[in-house]
């Protein structure tokens, strides 16, 4: 059976790196060609794994960055003490081959149901949401949504091009918590349960939250969604690791 | 992307994180799956649990009581698995 994706199995299989572009100073988008894809849908991630010349394996999760129907996209941080992260950052090139399998996920997935949509991204955690927003678009959804991304610094926003144009009735709210440029009027800080608050849809819109981030993000917006009246199974989270993941 | 903080819960990751390898164990998409906790009985979907990546080998964590429900450790191309802490453990 090797070589052979049976449904349900994960299988790994050989990508090759179409492209590596910059998106602020230490993260990278990779456009992966990948022979077998199922196909993913919108928050799915997949696993990446490298072996050393010593047969040394690494393996580490990536949201997918792309919509369900457009071509593999991972977007990579690069963590300074990280395994992996430092070389799909640094080193990888266009042609290079790595392994990837996919798509993983069911939980932490948006379909495209019907209900105003709050996604909450801490850093790195914007990721899926950018393959949520653009499937959002691809299928003419009206759903309302507003993101709400946290980000140390304005040089530190991931996709900030795209999200200046992020499609009709979409709504983004920065938080910038370590720098802001002279003239910001935006909100500073960390997320707050106030700032979510004031942010969030009222839970009597029946809303869907989806929450991804460093564990302490996730633990604190969660907590707040579920004080302002949003049943636990309307927020979904996602944790990355701060210091864990690389 | 946050410096790491050293309260246990901030360690921990989630199920999502473990989705590539329950699924390559069971075959089958399992971050939906609804596991019950053979220690205080609450349920939860497996993307809910507390996950820790880096202790030996992978242990998954009830988020109510903490308890241990599955540990994996991996050996020579062979998955371990663990499943004494959960009293019941359904893929959707």
């Amino acid at each position: 059976m090797a070589g052979t994706a049976v449904r349900g199995r994960l299988t790994w299989q050989v990508a090759t790196v179409e492209s590596v572009r910059p998106e602020t100073a230490s993260v990278r988008t990779i456009d992966l060609g990948v022979p077998d894809w199922a196909g993913h849908q919108a928050g799915q991630h997949l696993d990446i794994r490298l072996t050393a010349e010593d047969g040394y394996v690494a393996e580490r999760s990536y949201s997918i960055a792309s919509a369900p129907g457009e071509p593999v996209m991972v977007t990579v941080e690069r963590l300074d003490d990280g395994e992996v992260s430092p070389y799909l950052t640094e080193e990888l090139r266009t042609g290079d081959e790595i392994e990837v399998r996919g798509p993983i996920g069911g939980y932490f997935v948006w379909d495209g149901e019907d209900a105003p949509l709050l996604l909450a991204a801490g850093g790195s955690g914007v990721v899926p949401f950018r393959s949520i927003l653009r499937h959002r678009a691809a299928i003419g959804s009206a759903v309302p949504v507003r993101l709400l991304y946290s980000a140390r610094s304005l040089a530190d926003v991931i996709y900030r091009a795209e999200l200046e144009h992020p499609g009709d009735g979409v709504e983004v709210i920065y938080t910038l918590t370590r720098q802001q440029p002279a003239g910001w009027t935006g909100h500073t800080g960390r997320v707050t349960p106030a700032l979510l608050a004031e942010v969030a849809w009222p839970a009597g819109q029946h809303p869907l939250a989806f929450v991804c981030g460093p564990t302490a993000f996730v633990e604190t917006v969660a907590a707040a969604l579920v004080s302002v009246g949003y049943p636990p199974d309307r927020v979904k989270t996602e944790r990355y690791g701060g210091a864990g993941a690389s | 992307m946050t410096a790491p903080d050293n309260t246990q819960h901030d360690e921990a990751l989630d199920g999502n994180a473990i989705g590539g390898l329950l699924q390559e164990i069971f075959g089958t998409e399992m971050t939906t799956a609804v596991g019950t906790c053979a220690s205080c009985g609450a349920t939860a979907q497996v993307a809910e649990t507390l996950v820790y990546l880096r202790a030996p080998g992978t242990v998954v964590r009830c988020r109510s009581c903490t308890a241990i429900l599955l540990v994996v450790i991996r050996r020579d191309e062979m998955n371990c698995v663990d499943l004494r802490g959960l009293a019941a453990l359904e893929a959707v």
